[in-house]
């Protein structure tokens, strides 16, 4: 799981098949279903859980039908170690 | 949005911990209507239109803006974009923009047109409207051919490019060259910002979509006539798959029409 930063959602009922996100996507994340939606499309589906978030797939779809999500989780937890820490010393945090 | 979203095992147990609110970063624009696209699968279209209504979601500006729907592949603009819009005839889009523009000056008015409407029936139009720097965007989409008839030659087909009316490739002695259309009216005193871009990857897309947001700016600011070209595919018409059609777009369009700002106000204040 910690290797999972992203991870997408598909409208597959939108999607037509066309195949751009597949050749976006620089992970290899998507593929093309051997099932079809009710237009009769092979729509695209995820097979390996190494997404990154990295939205390509999402901006070359023409039907906009993919959600994206990121999780950048380890920021959260720890921003900086500080060691040997004086006295007449100011740390300033934007 | 109702959508109906089926999952896999895989992404229902993922989703507990990345498919949260706060992880968001990318979903289909509200100001995009719920309607299924009509366009072939992979049409650029598509893109475009996201493009723009990403932009004016992102500057909340839903309610200023108004958009001309050409006559073309792209002519039920109006039933995708959750704007106001109107339809103009064919290639006069740019003139019935000129005409919202002066009657509701504080709106940002947009045209939407292909090559077929802009640089073929509506030339005159274009250049006219372009030449009196009226504070309009004008979003051009190039594919090289006439994609809602059935693919014939476009006057922006390229030299040797075979269509249904020249299926020997296009003779540039018989049928004249490629009309740049970015590149004439880039010459205009009356345009602020003129560019080129493309939708074939993605980071021609993101480009795409910082040159239509600058050009919102612009249209705030009321500087002037701003025009996009944005090189696109027809994978139906070019008998090509969509992966295909975007490599053709990379290996033979963009060459011939490079992509890049054609004028940028950088140059207009030297």
């Amino acid at each position: 799981m910690a290797k999972v930063k992203g991870d997408i959602v598909v409208d597959i009922e939108k999607c037509k098949g066309c195949e751009l996100c597949v050749v976006a996507c620089p992970q290899d994340t998507i593929a093309l279903s051997d099932k079809i939606n009710k237009k009769g499309y092979h729509y695209m589906v995820k097979i390996k859980d190494n997404c990154t978030g990295c939205e390509n797939c999402a901006l070359v779809c023409p039907d906009a039908v993919i959600t994206v999500y990121r999780k950048t989780g380890k920021k959260k937890e720890k921003v900086a170690t500080i060691t040997n820490v004086q006295k007449d010393m100011t740390l300033e945090v934007n | 949005m109702d959508e109906t979203i089926v999952k896999t095992e895989e992404q229902e147990f993922l989703e507990e911990e990345i498919c949260v609110a706060e992880n968001l970063v990318y979903r289909r624009p509200k100001t995009l209507t719920d309607l299924d696209l009509h366009y072939c699968p992979g049409c650029g279209h598509g893109v475009v239109h996201r493009l723009l209504m990403e932009v004016i979601e992102e500057m909340d500006i839903q309610d200023k803006v108004i958009g001309v729907a050409p006559v073309g592949c792209a002519v039920f603009a109006y039933n995708y974009m959750n704007i106001d819009m109107q339809e103009a005839a064919h290639g006069r889009a740019t003139a019935v923009a000129t005409g919202i523009v002066r009657v509701l000056p504080d709106k940002l008015v947009f045209t939407y047109q292909g090559d077929g409407d802009l640089a073929a029936i509506g030339t005159a139009e274009t250049l006219h409207t372009c030449n009196r720097g009226e504070n309009i965007l004008i979003v051009f989409i190039n594919n090289a051919v006439y994609g809602m008839t059935s693919g014939q030659m476009a006057p922006t087909t390229l030299p040797g490019m075979v269509t249904t009316t020249s299926p020997f490739g296009r003779d540039v002695n018989k049928m004249g060259y490629p009309l740049k259309m970015t590149d004439l009216v880039a010459q205009l005193p009356g345009t602020y910002y003129v560019t080129r871009q493309a939708v074939n990857n993605a980071g021609n897309v993101r480009k795409t979509k910082k040159a239509i947001q600058k050009a919102f700016q612009y249209l705030q600011q009321k500087k002037g006539t701003c025009f996009i070209e944005v090189v696109s595919n027809c994978p139906s018409n070019w008998k090509m798959t969509p992966v295909e059609s975007n490599k053709f777009v990379e290996e033979k369009l963009i060459p011939f029409y490079p992509l890049g700002d054609l004028k940028s106000p950088k140059e207009e204040t030297k």
